[in-house]
């Protein structure tokens, strides 16, 4: 059992032109196998219209803990979002 | 259920102001209905739990399809066997989402393999039973995967995001697994005598296999009251029997089948059915490997492993050596 195959995540595009979406992962010798398996294990009722399939080891991922500092910086920003500005109604839709 | 006799640390379940900071904040983002993540701080203890449950979860999926397996070279006919062998496919599939679910706590799959193989990792109690005629693959549909359904609905809102992702998944896939069990058992309920006798012989020996799927009544016991807090367990198994057997009896009803308790009745104040407990000292003895076909699942699943080697072995030595002789030519 010491030959274990790589992992690999499971990225998954849907019929309706939205993106890939992370769907689970699987093991496969390589990134040929990993589609097939995909097919078989993510796509039995037509989920999709293309897999992607990386290497579990080469994603980089943010820390949990680093939460606070990463995201809070846009948290005071709130003249990013329209409802910021007060538009009369006079001006018409905008 | 799928995870039966899920033993979390034995100790009482701790209330907040025990806890240090760090795990009163775990306890209070899970109160709060949020999930916790793959790399987010957890207690050692709700790892380990998970672990044991996701891994017997997985494992049942995985022997589940042996019993199922039995009937596919032998459905009545093409289109039957088409949705069986559709079915078992399912199963597989399931099996597959739980583990990678698990592989998130830090425990790799062959590790969970091997603790199967070995008989030191649980699966569920009920696939330790035979599959005799045609008609338990309806019986097996209708009840074991109902019963399943039951328990897993609920676990689609557990704390564990990965968890929790992979029930959803399940859970859309198996009203069609119930479906098509309950259809077998409506064709041969209303076909000749033969095939009715058949029906009510499978739903005869189902039917407390099936009410021990799960678990005998854990309202006292620690390790219940400790999952539940964690909600990973999210009913008592009291609860989701009595839910199940509720949801049966008119089901059997409208089939013209006796369910096989003399004792079952409306309960008017309740507004349950009073039902019989199975036999519970059975229910231990085939948890513990001497379940009519426990040795044969087992011995099943270490041949398939073993027979698979050397394609994983070979796939895995052509993987390598392709990209070896990728590297050499950049
Ligand atoms: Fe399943
Ligand atoms: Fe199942
Ligand atoms: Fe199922």
């Amino acid at each position: 059992m010491q030959n274990e195959w790589p992992l690999w995540e499971v990225f998954i595009r849907g019929q309706h032109g939205l993106s890939h979406r992370h769907v689970g992962s699987l093991h496969a010798a390589d990134a040929e196998g990993a589609i097939k398996n995909a097919r078989d294990v993510y796509t039995r009722r037509n989920e999709g219209v293309s897999i992607w399939v990386v290497e579990a080891s080469a994603i980089a991922a943010s820390s949990p803990d680093e939460k606070g500092p990463l995201y809070e910086p846009s948290n005071d920003k709130i003249y990013r979002h329209p409802t910021f500005y007060d538009i009369p109604d006079d001006a018409g839709a905008m | 259920m799928y995870a039966q006799m899920i033993k979390s640390t034995g100790k009482t379940v701790k209330s907040l102001d025990e806890m240090d900071p760090q795990e009163r904040a775990f306890q209070e983002r899970i109160d709060a209905g949020g999930k916790i993540e793959p790399r987010d701080w957890m207690p050692e203890g709700y790892r380990k739990t998970l672990i044991r449950q996701i891994g017997q979860h997985a494992h049942s999926e995985i022997v589940g399809q042996l019993p199922e397996g039995n009937w596919i070279t032998r459905a009545p006919t093409l289109e039957r066997k088409a949705i069986l062998l559709a079915k078992v496919q399912d199963e597989a599939g399931h099996g597959l989402y739980l583990y990678c679910a698990a592989e998130t706590l830090g425990v790799s799959r062959d590790d969970l393999t091997r603790d199967l193989l070995s008989g030191k990792m649980k699966y569920s109690s009920i696939f330790n039973y035979p599959t005799l005629t045609w008609a338990d693959m309806g019986a097996v549909g209708w009840l074991v995967d109902g019963a399943a359904i039951m328990n897993q609905v609920p676990l689609q809102r557990t704390s564990y995001g990965p968890y929790a992702r992979a029930m959803v998944r399940i859970c859309k896939e198996e009203s069609f697994h119930q479906r098509q069990g309950f259809d077998i058992m409506m064709k041969m309920a209303s076909g000749t005598e033969a095939q009715r006798k058949m029906a009510q012989d499978a739903l005869n020996r189902f039917w407390y296999p099936s009410l021990m799927m799960f678990g005998p009544s854990d309202e006292n016991s620690v390790h219940s009251a400790q999952n539940m807090a964690w909600k990973i367990k999210m009913n008592t198994n009291d609860e989701l029997r009595q839910k199940f057997v509720d949801q049966t009896v008119p089901q059997a009803e409208y089939l013209g089948l006796t369910v096989p308790d003399a004792h079952l009745k409306w309960n008017e104040e309740r507004g349950h059915y009073d039902f019989s407990e199975p036999d519970w000292e059975e229910f231990f003895d085939v948890l513990n490997g001497n379940g009519p076909c426990s040795k044969e699942r087992l011995e099943a699943r270490n041949k398939a492993w073993d027979d698979g080697a050397w394609v994983r072995d070979g796939l895995m030595a052509h993987a390598e050596k392709k990209k070896a002789r990728k590297l050499a030519a950049e």
